[in-house]
């Protein structure tokens, strides 16, 4: 009996996950002041199922919790209370609880503490048993409520003075002001703390000098009409929305992979912000939107193009974007709901196993051709023929299983909107994440092995790169960093970027702790070789070491599993300004454009990214440095010289750099140039891992089956040019 | 009393291992002849087409495409200083499929497949091979043959056949 149970726990446990997953995604992602019904009632049925569920298997710890967080759930689906974002924080601390819980129950362990689960129970009794009178409504938001903090942002016309305005103002209470020049308006923000006055009067007061319809009260735009956008970042509440705003996306494209046009407006969209800084219109991307721009998003508003005047000054881009992504991802998962059914759960091995029989069919298939060569063409033109056929067949079949294993990257990219809304108030920072192209798709194995190091870069944006709120307003900054994360396709690659609007890397800094450590650096490098510092084991600027980063261990790790995927990575930095690192990686492991050489008859392959060209050098462009080897002189640079057959010790007649090949090799902005004895050609390749039965050669990177069925090896660029310091 | 325990102990471990008589794949290497657990051989193959490794130890000849996986290849013959290493239509790999992972082992020839019970193996002296006592699971005694029964697992997963990540680096 114990058995059977065994079997239907399994199941169990991965629905739980599956549920927890959903409703995380669903509270980042929920709007505090005006809460979808729907989602709701997802939340509400996830739980539900979890409780179901856990009765059933006599997980009964389980269903205590969710019981209680059902009857939360209940109450606000029913609207007798009004979300708080005291509620969702105790969702999602309960959702941690089941987690752990289902974790204790699946692989053992200790339980989980219970004075922990005591306390988020007591949390939602009380949460729960809270009266709230009004149900919330975005149409009811009173706006002359009095408030004791105004955070107000206007437009004036640019020469306008404004002087007495803010004289004005300052009568109701403590100000701080900022302003921002856009082309024909000055942006102003104020924040107004200790107000006693009402909205009205203010607006009354604003609207002399600014204009009336941009006046923004607390992210509440005062003029009730369709346009969007005028919202400001109001402190903590928005925060969360805007940064959970893809934890929907990412439950969407887990059952859409075939990318629907909804996807495709999305990415347009994001094209579309990401470049445009000057305000445009574009009717999918517009919602309608009332009270914070977050209030409705009913599918079935018609998009509306309608921006008003105002647009130009919209500050934040950001909470355009998201209010736009919203809207679509809406409806991306209301079209999913109904293709649901379309997808089956098939185990990654057999996936595995398919691409392997794929990729044995093609080696097959190119034996074929090869073979077929040497036959006369007029004699056999029928079989010729058909082996054309079967080539693009296979080529065809090949490339729709690969697809299988492409994931959008947003299942990485999910997480981080926990990751930063933890963090960030861990640390007292406002950190909103916008996360752009995560519709993406990459390799399965690639999507997995990100998730450590984005992780860890996210943090230490969090950690060392944006600027605490004080510290930010000082330097003129938006109060609220801003961490972005972008992935788009570059060539045959996928680049990630991880962009944060701190205070960038201190070259100075990076210098003086190398120097500490005794790394061998001066002042004339440049600035990239500088960053590339910190990519270096144990290495760290933070002044304090704390739980969160500073320890130097990570930045070493990030750039040796970026390099284990067969990827690149470069920083960029500004003080002051930000700092971008970006991730550059190959679409999938499985297939790698290589070019052939050989060496004695041995093939070798490199990745055709890797080389810039090749040339045969003449005898004056070879010059030996004493003790550093040999340069070869390519257009007035001077590039080390490595030897292959010197390297893997392979005898060949050609020994001489001029009776070969040179093959310009860059890889972390330096070059090398590789001596072969001749290249055979381009191919594309499939990779197969060394290590699977083997293990990791130096220099080597795996390894492929050529058409004749022989096994060649595939250089890893990288390694050779560490070689030839 | 105790005598009965005893008897019944052993009777039962007779038991045990009469029912996991187990198989094992003869191969020479010079002049003696080993055994290894049937279960670990994948298949028996012909030598060719090996891609070579630069700088690897002389005895790793390379990897083979094994309907595409990649296999690496050890000669025995070399690591263990026995027999005669040539390589023509004759030779020998056994692939085996050992700690998850996917070997060929060059031999001086397959010879056959036979089943001991626990009483024909006996415990590896401690010389008399070419192979430390550590990877030895005992001497088997058919008839007038002794087999040195290897421990092809712990053999090809150890330091000095440098075949494992862990342990090269």
């Amino acid at each position: 009996m114990s058995i059977d149970m065994q079997q239907f726990n399994a199941v169990f446990f991965e629905e739980v996950s599956e549920h927890l997953t959903n409703m995380e995604a669903l509270l980042l992602d929920i709007e505090v002041a005006s809460p979808n019904l729907e989602d709701l009632n997802a939340i509400f049925r996830a739980a539900h199922s979890i409780k179901g569920g856990a009765g059933i298997f006599g997980f009964d710890d389980m269903t205590e919790v969710t019981h209680i967080l059902e009857t939360l759930l209940d109450k606000l689906r029913k609207e007798e209370l009004t979300l708080t974002t005291e509620m969702i924080d105790a969702f999602l601390k309960a959702g941690d609880i089941l987690g752990e819980q289902k974790t204790v129950h699946q692989d053992g362990g200790e339980a989980v503490d219970s004075e922990r689960i005591k306390a988020v129970c007591t949390l939602l009794d009380r949460l729960s048993s809270e009266e709230t009178p009004t149900p919330c409504s975005a149409s009811e938001v009173d706006s002359g409520a009095l408030q004791a903090e105004k955070n107000i942002s206007f437009l004036v016309l640019k020469d306008e003075d404004v002087s007495h305005l803010l004289e004005e103002l300052a009568k109701f209470g403590q100000l701080t002001s900022q302003s921002e020049d856009a082309e024909q308006f000055t942006k102003w923000q104020v924040v107004l703390s200790d107000c006693a006055v009402s909205d009205d009067e203010i607006i009354d007061n604003i609207s002399f000098v600014a204009e009336p319809e941009s006046i923004i009260i607390n992210g509440i735009s005062q003029v009730q009409d369709d346009s969007f956008g005028f919202f400001d970042e109001e402190p903590v509440a928005e925060d969360d929305q805007k940064e959970a705003d893809f934890g929907f996306f990412n439950e969407s494209s887990e059952n859409e992979s075939p990318s629907s046009d909804v996807e495709e407006k999305v990415e347009e969209s994001f094209g579309f912000f990401e470049e445009s800084p000057t305000p445009e219109t574009k009717p999918e991307n517009v919602a309608p939107v009332e009270e914070e721009g977050f209030g409705l998003f009913e599918d079935e508003e018609p998009p509306t193009a309608k921006v008003a005047a105002a647009k130009s000054t919209i500050k934040s881009k950001a909470s355009k974007k998201v209010s736009a992504t919203k809207t679509v991802n809406k409806r991306a998962t209301s079209k999913t709901a109904n293709t649901t059914e379309t997808s089956i759960r098939v185990n990654t091995e057999k996936v595995d196993q398919l691409i392997n029989q794929v990729g044995e069919l093609v080696i097959t298939q190119a034996m074929l051709m090869q073979i077929s060569n040497e036959l006369d063409p007029s004699e056999h033109d029928v079989l010729l023929n058909r082996l054309t056929q079967l080539e693009r067949n296979t080529r065809d079949l090949q490339e729709s299983v690969m697809s299988i294993r492409m994931m959008p990257i947003s299942f990485v990219f999910g997480r981080f909107p926990r990751v930063v809304r933890d963090l960030s108030s861990k640390l007292n920072k406002k950190i909103e994440l916008r996360m752009v192209g995560d519709e993406t798709e990459l390799d399965k194995g690639l999507v997995e092995q990100l998730a450590d190091p984005l992780t860890h870069l996210i943090r230490n944006s969090i950690d060392h790169g944006i600027e605490m709120p004080e510290e930010r307003l000082a330097n003129g900054k938006p109060e609220v960093g801003t961490i972005t994360l972008l992935a788009f396709y570059e060539g045959g690659n996928v680049v990630i970027n991880i962009t944060d609007d701190g205070a960038g890397l201190n070259r100075e800094k990076i210098l003086e702790k190398a120097l500490e450590r005794g790394l061998d650096v001066n002042d004339s490098m440049s600035d990239s070789e500088v960053y590339q510092l910190i990519f270096s084991a144990g290495f760290s600027t933070a002044d304090k070491v704390t739980d969160v980063s500073g320890r130097g261990v990570g930045m070493d790790v990030v750039k040796r599993n970026i390099h284990g995927m067969g990827g690149q990575v470069d920083i960029h930095s500004e003080a002051g300004i930000g700092s971008t690192i970006s991730i550059r990686l190959p679409l999938t492991l499985a297939i790698l454009d290589g070019m052939s050489i050989s060496v004695a008859g041995q093939i070798f392959i490199i990745p055709l990214t890797f080389i810039s060209e090749s040339l045969q050098p003449q005898v004056d462009d070879i010059k030996s440095i004493s003790g550093k080897g040999t340069v070869v002189k390519v257009r007035g640079d001077y590039i080390p010289l490595l030897a292959l057959h010197e390297l893997f010790n392979i005898d060949t007649d050609i020994k001489q750099a001029n009776d070969g090949i040179l093959v310009l090799l860059e890889s972390n902005n330096k070059k090398i140039a590789l001596l072969v004895d001749q290249l055979e050609g381009q191919q594309q390749v499939v990779l197969k891992s060394l290590e699977t039965n083997f293990h990791t050669v130096p220099c080597i990177s795996g390894a492929t089956i050529m058409g004749d069925g022989t096994v060649a090896l595939i250089l890893d660029v990288a390694g050779l040019v560490s070689a030839s310091d | 009393m105790k005598d009965n325990e005893n008897e019944a102990a052993s009777s039962f471990i007779a038991e045990m291992s009469n029912s996991d008589d187990n198989g094992y794949l003869t191969f020479t290497l010079g002049l003696e002849e080993y055994g290894i657990d049937i279960l670990t051989v994948q298949e028996i193959r012909g030598y060719d087409a090996v891609t070579t490794i630069a700088n690897m130890p002389e005895f790793i000849k390379g990897v083979i495409n094994l309907r595409g996986i990649i296999v690496p290849i050890v000669d025995m013959r070399i690591k263990f200083s026995l027999g005669d290493v040539t390589y023509d239509e004759m030779t020998v790999v056994i692939i085996l499929n050992v700690a998850n992972r996917v070997v060929g082992m060059v031999v001086d020839g397959v010879s056959d497949v036979i089943s001991l019970n626990e009483s024909q193996i006996k415990e590896a002296p401690e010389f008399g091979s070419a192979l430390d006592t550590q990877y030895l699971k005992g001497l088997g005694v058919v008839d007038e043959r002794m087999l040195i029964l290897i421990d092809i697992e712990n053999l090809m997963t150890s330091k000095e056949m440098a075949l494992v990540e862990a342990l090269v680096e």
